[in-house]
């Protein structure tokens, strides 16, 4: 027998390069149901693909797995890619797959990439073009279905956060073949009655399928035109829609949108609070460096010594004003003018010049001298206030020691 | 459309401005006071809108020539 006798590595090797050498083999999309899925601490992921009479070994290296769409379970239909060989070791030919996407979502995953990949590259999700979310809206729009639990979760959370807001709801389909149609039409509408501040659209969680409506191109090209500004907010954390990447503001989930859209009224109050603090403290500052100031002034001989003089002046000017009453046969307009023309001497002579500036003086009425604390006085007593022009006798109403 | 709304946000404006005057120091005594008197007044007012507001939700229809018209929409809370 001149046959020649090969090890088991030769014979598979030599199956491995027929394999690896057969252009189909190299690039295959088979599909099946997934069973035995198992994830190696490697990362690895091994798994069977089976139809209704046989199955198939395959493997996904951790570098392609971590690309994963999905999360691949045992039951599951899909769609794998990628080239069949054999794995020595075993004598057993496995499928080597590099991606997998779940069985009849495929072509929407694909539509999706294509669309996002239009869409970005007429512009439609440039940063530039978003619009500032206002930040006390006076009414929100929200374009969602009336029937779903979004609808509520987004209402009580406004009610909850901000309820000097108002919500114009406009209700549309959010799945089916119309709901497209319908978002477009209500983002239009709003816009063109201007009924808010502010869109959220959206709705709660769901399929791809579900959700399909905000992956539209019309709706997305409808909130790219909106004048008002549009939060999205459309399935849970996951789920990314072409809305989302249009609209202006990307909200999670409709609970979320709503948080997003408003300030939280306790914090608004928490703010107010710090605000008057920092209102009074500035203001009792100012008061007390006011205070220092006038102490100051007060204090000095500049001050202090001429409070005497005009005490004194004040003394004559008394008892020539007395002599003019009592004086019948004197001409009372002549001395009045004298009068007046002394006054004004005395206030061109003082040099008092503060009380020009609006500062005043307060005198005890029974001996002239100024006061320099509440304590002096009493209530019901009177005091004279001496202001630029003139002077002021005045009933001490009410008596506040502050300092 | 919201006059509350636009009262708040107004007064919110207004408070901002008046605590950036009186952080400047160059306001004289007397204006400083009124300033605060003022801020006080927002603060309270703008507390009061806050606790007395009520969230008003309306569903939008359409009337015979397509114009929105304003109907009561039942939001009982779910659960």
């Amino acid at each position: 027998m001149g046959q020649q006798v090969l090890s088991i590595s030769q014979i598979n090797a030599y199956i491995r390069s027929k394999m690896e050498a057969d252009p189909m083999l190299g690039s295959v999309a088979v599909r099946g149901e997934i069973s035995n899925y198992k994830v190696y601490p490697s990362g690895h992921h091994y798994f069977t693909l089976k139809d209704e009479n046989a199955a198939l070994k395959c493997v996904m290296f951790r570098g392609n797995a971590q690309h994963l769409r999905f999360k691949p379970d045992n039951g599951t239909k899909v769609i794998a890619m990628g080239s069949v060989s054999v794995y020595p070791r075993d004598g057993a030919y496995q499928l080597y797959c590099t991606a997998m996407v779940m069985d009849g979502v495929g072509d929407l995953h694909a539509a999706f990439e294509q669309l996002k990949e239009k869409l970005s590259a007429q512009g439609l999700f440039d940063p530039a073009h978003k619009k500032m979310i206002p930040k006390y809206p006076g009414t929100i729009g929200i374009i969602t279905s009336e029937a779903g639990a979004a609808v509520h979760d987004m209402l009580r959370i406004l009610r909850k956060r901000y309820p000097l807001t108002r919500v114009r709801l406009l209700p549309v389909r959010v799945q089916g073949a119309e709901a497209p149609g319908e978002i477009v039409a209500a983002i239009r509408y709003a816009n063109y009655y201007k009924l808010a501040d502010l869109l959220i659209v959206g709705r709660g969680g769901g399929s791809i399928e579900d959700l399909w409506a905000f992956n539209d191109e019309g709706v997305a090209h409808a909130i790219y035109a909106s004048e008002i500004p549009v939060i999205s907010a459309v399935g849970h954390e996951p789920d990314v829609t072409i809305s989302d990447y249009v609209a202006d503001l990307r909200a999670a989930t409709p609970s979320n949108a709503a948080e997003l859209a408003v300030p939280d009224c306790e914090s608004l109050m928490q703010t107010l609070d710090s605000v008057q603090s920092a209102l009074t403290s500035n203001m009792l500052r100012r008061i007390k460096n006011a205070r220092v100031h006038l102490q100051t002034l007060s204090g000095s001989p500049a001050l202090q010594s001429p409070v005497r003089y005009i005490a004194q002046k004040r003394n004559t000017l008394q008892l020539l004003s007395s002599k003019l009453i009592n004086a019948e046969q004197k001409n009372v307009g002549t001395k009045k003018q004298r009068f007046i023309a002394l006054t004004a001497k005395l206030d061109a002579m003082s040099p008092l010049k503060v009380l020009t500036r609006g500062y005043a003086i307060a005198q005890s009425v029974d001996n002239d001298s100024p006061l320099r604390s509440v304590e002096q006085v009493n209530i019901g007593d009177m005091v004279r206030v001496l202001l630029n022009d003139g002077q002021l006798d005045a009933t001490v109403l009410d008596r506040r020691k502050i300092r | 459309m919201n006059q509350v709304n636009k009262t708040f946000e107004e007064n919110m404006q207004r408070l901002e401005q008046i605590v950036r005057a009186m952080e400047h120091g160059d306001v004289p005594l007397e204006e400083s006071l009124k300033l605060f008197r003022e801020g006080t007044e927002l603060v309270q007012s703008c507390g009061k809108l806050l606790d007395e507001a009520e969230l008003h939700v309306k569903k939008i229809a359409t009337d015979a020539d397509g114009r929105p018209v304003e109907e009561d929409f039942n939001d009982e809370p779910v659960g």
